[in-house]
């Protein structure tokens, strides 16, 4: 991993200590270490030297505060900078009706998923999509929309006798009014900006099927390539969004701040792994965070309030006062944990800590306890004090563990139970939650300690 | 092996020009001025060199240039190209075949590197030189993913062992090599399904599959080889570090070098890792892969052959 900008930063400032006012000259170290930052997250050079060009402006005159260090104010206005080019213009969709979306970009950038996430987004809005298989030329790429397709309940167009695109677009478009629908995602070949047929092709669909949208969709791990390739695309098609995909890899992905800032298309997407909801809008302030390397706990924060089903979190938190803590109940906490994704992509927006690798016992000891809990019947997870000898053995048996495991497991439950038994008597456990949601944390998921104690000391053993 | 593939020149010379162009500039200039060195540090990161080998070649000509003030455009290609063959130095990567027993080639990589375009590139090449080659679809993940590759194979007239999608790779990966091993096949293939590094279940799938593939064979597989994407950058060094790490490596495969990207991500990664590049990907056709040279690849980016010896 890269050193974090925070990191080196602190390094250069470290002279600046007790200078009243930020310069050209006391910030020229600093300044080398964000341009080296913003170099090696893959932002364009000439972007790069522009951005700095910028602080610096911001930052020279301004006084030192006393209750932050010269790098943290520093970086607040990097930040902020940031922020704002990221974030300005029209991130959201146009709102037309029907709405048509043509996607481009170059081979393998993930176009064929992108369109297949938006069409499941917009589904969830109310949108009756279709899905056209605009890609004839690589071998199985309609198949592979077609299914994509079926996965999401969303129909696709392909003509795979057509070797006429811009017509199998028209068709598309007849087709959709036919049946009334009101979304028509365009999922086309993957193309060199440079390849001038192609090229000619896509203008060609994009005249006559007159999108609302064009997405380019871009790896998130792009080189300075992708200045080249969003000014050409911009330049025969008229982008209208960026869609940066693959950001669940560890890549700073400084090319969004290069393409924005090269062509003035906003960024709209996000997409964040392979399953076809892991995708999210675009948000400024994270990508900001992320090119500096500054993790990204704020879209933590988020991801778990939106993951854990509030109600869902009450009634667990007035089962567990009333301390009647069983293993359904264990269970629900296990699925909740796991909703919130992998506990390495947890890790991975944590800034401190962004570069560990979390050991898989963890997560492995996580199935297995649900495995565990899954092997027993609706009345050994609901009164646990029935799990005898035999019926251990069984749930052993049928989970694949050995009896010890089991009896862990059983162990922890009733430790889990007697704690939350004693922090309800003092009325210690309602002050508790009460103070965790004030932080904008959801008590279900902390309760028992399970999150909690796995990223604060996630080395140590997860409590079941 | 050497012989094997001998259109690397052509090939490069497509993506050479615009390479040569964006640094051509200086070199052709007879007297450099203070402006030089920021558009040679343009052009040099614009290649994705990264940050290191730029800042090298950036000091040297610094360097250079206090002490000969008359130096000229040429002196400066000279010097990054001697930088970067420094860099570079045994980086090539060549594939020794073995006589008694199936070679086998696993290709592996983030998604939408070129995985299975390469698999069918590498196969009709092997199979162009005599060889006798089978094919292995083990993505069994991604949708359409073995359709894409049969397709390949029905073109260029290669033999394929496939499984049902959703199946386990490792078993197909397995079946292959018994495939191979009867059929009297002497190279192994492996297209395997697309994976972010970070991911660390489908890390240990990949394991998986070489575990597999040792029953049969303890040293297989012979080559692993991971696909970068040509116009990935910095991040391109952090993928082949855990691929690495996790799997182990014996080289690259370049892509994608068709586009005006200099695949300069080549050099991060061979400076931090040491693992060699064997081939080259220029585009969607079966002749478009190439081995990779050191030296045509160096005089391709400084454009020597066009602008200094002339």
């Amino acid at each position: 991993m890269f050193e974090s900008l925070t990191d080196k930063l602190s390094h250069a400032m470290h002279q600046l200590r007790g200078t009243a006012k930020l310069s050209e000259e006391n910030m020229s170290e600093a300044l080398k270490d964000v341009r080296a930052a913003l170099l090696s997250a893959d932002v364009h050079f000439k972007v790069a030297r522009e951005f700095i060009e910028t602080v610096k402006e911001k930052c020279v005159g301004q006084e030192v505060l006393k209750s932050v260090t010269p790098a943290q104010q520093i970086i607040k206005i990097i930040n902020d900078e940031l922020v704002k080019l990221l974030g300005e213009g029209e991130t959201g969709l146009s709102t037309n009706r029907p709405l048509k979306i043509l996607m481009v970009g170059l081979q393998g950038g993930g176009k064929t998923t992108t369109s297949a996430k938006i069409a499941k987004f917009l589904k969830k809005d109310g949108y009756n999509p279709l899905l056209v298989a605009c890609d004839i030329y690589r071998p199985a790429a309609i198949d592979q929309l077609e299914s994509i397709g079926e996965q999401i309940g969303v129909p696709v167009f392909s003509d795979r006798s057509s070797p006429d695109v811009p017509l199998i677009g028209e068709n598309a478009l007849k087709q959709s009014q036919i049946e009334g629908r009101d979304l028509i995602i365009f999922d086309t070949a993957g193309r060199l900006q440079i390849d001038a047929p192609l090229i000619e092709e896509i203008k060609e669909l994009k005249r006559r099927i007159q999108p609302e949208e064009v997405i380019l969709v871009a790896d998130g791990a792009i080189g300075q390539e992708a200045v080249n390739v969003a000014e050409s695309f911009h330049k025969a098609v008229e982008l209208t969004g960026i869609a940066m995909t693959k950001l669940d890899g560890d890549a700073r992905g400084g090319a969004a701040l290069s393409m924005k800032q090269i062509t003035n298309v906003p960024i709209k997407f996000a997409g964040t792994g392979e399953k076809l909801e892991d995708f999210d809008l675009f948000h400024a302030d994270r990508m900001a965070s992320r090119i500096l390397g500054m993790g990204d706990v704020v879209s933590l924060v988020e991801k778990a309030q939106e993951s854990i089903d509030e109600r869902e979190a009450e009634r667990m938190a007035d089962r567990m006062m009333a301390a009647d803590f069983n293993f359904e109940d264990m269970l629900n906490q296990l699925s909740q944990v796991k909703k919130l994704g992998s506990m390495q992509s947890i890790m991975g927006m944590l800034p401190s800590i962004s570069g560990m690798k979390v050991e898989d016992k963890a997560e492995n000891q996580m199935k297995q306890s649900e495995a565990i809990i899954l092997s027993m019947t609706l009345q050994e997870r609901r009164s646990p004090n029935v799990l005898n000898a035999s019926r251990r053995n069984r749930i052993a048996k049928g989970s694949g563990v050995k009896i010890s495991q089991v009896n862990q497991l059983i162990k922890q439950h009733m430790q889990m139970k007697k704690m939350m038994k004693k922090l309800n008597g003092g009325g210690k456990m309602k002050k508790l939650m009460k103070q965790m949601k004030s932080q904008g944390l959801d008590p279900s998921q902390l309760a028992g300690g399970n999150l909690g104690s796995g990223l604060g000391g996630f080395k140590g053993k997860l409590p079941f | 092996m050497r012989s094997l593939f001998k259109k690397f020149k052509e090939g490069l010379s497509k993506s050479a020009k615009n390479i040569a162009d964006k640094t051509g500039g200086i070199f052709r200039r007879a007297k450099l001025d203070a402006s030089t060195i920021e558009e040679l540090e343009e052009a040099l990161y614009g290649a994705d060199f990264g940050y290191e080998t730029t800042e090298e070649i950036v000091e040297e000509t610094k360097e250079a240039y206090r002490k000969d003030k008359e130096l000229r455009g040429q002196d400066v290609a000279k010097i990054g190209s001697s930088v970067l063959r420094r860099v570079l130095d045994g980086s090539e990567g060549t594939i020794e075949f073995k006589d008694d027993r199936p070679t086998v080639i696993c290709l592996v990589g983030v998604n939408g590197s070129g995985k299975t375009t390469t698999t069918a590139k590498l196969g009709s090449q092997c199979k162009v030189e005599g060889r006798k080659v089978l094919v292995a679809a083990c993505d069994t993940f991604r949708a359409a993913a073995i359709e894409q590759l049969k397709e390949w194979t029905n073109r260029l007239d290669l033999e394929i062992v496939s499984g049902e999608r959703g199946a386990d790779a490792a078993a197909v990966a397995y079946d292959a090599w018994q495939a191979a091993k009867s059929r009297r096949k002497d190279t192994l293939i492996i297209d395997t399904a697309g994976r972010l590094h970070t991911k660390s279940n489908l890390m240990d799938e990949l394991a998986k599959i070489r575990r597999v593939l040792q029953k049969r064979d303890e040293s297989a597989p012979h080559y692993s080889l991971l696909v970068v994407d040509g116009s990935l950058g910095s991040n391109s060094i952090e993928q082949a570090r855990v691929f690495h790490e996790k799997f182990g490596l014996d080289g690259l495969i370049v892509t994608k070098l068709d586009g005006t990207s200099r695949g300069g991500s080549l050099v991060g990664i061979y400076r931090e890792l040491k693992l060699p590049i064997f081939f080259l990907g220029f585009g969607e056709k079966a002749e478009d892969l190439q081995a990779y040279q050191i030296e045509n690849y160096v005089d391709a980016v400084f454009g020597l052959e066009e602008e200094v010896s002339a």
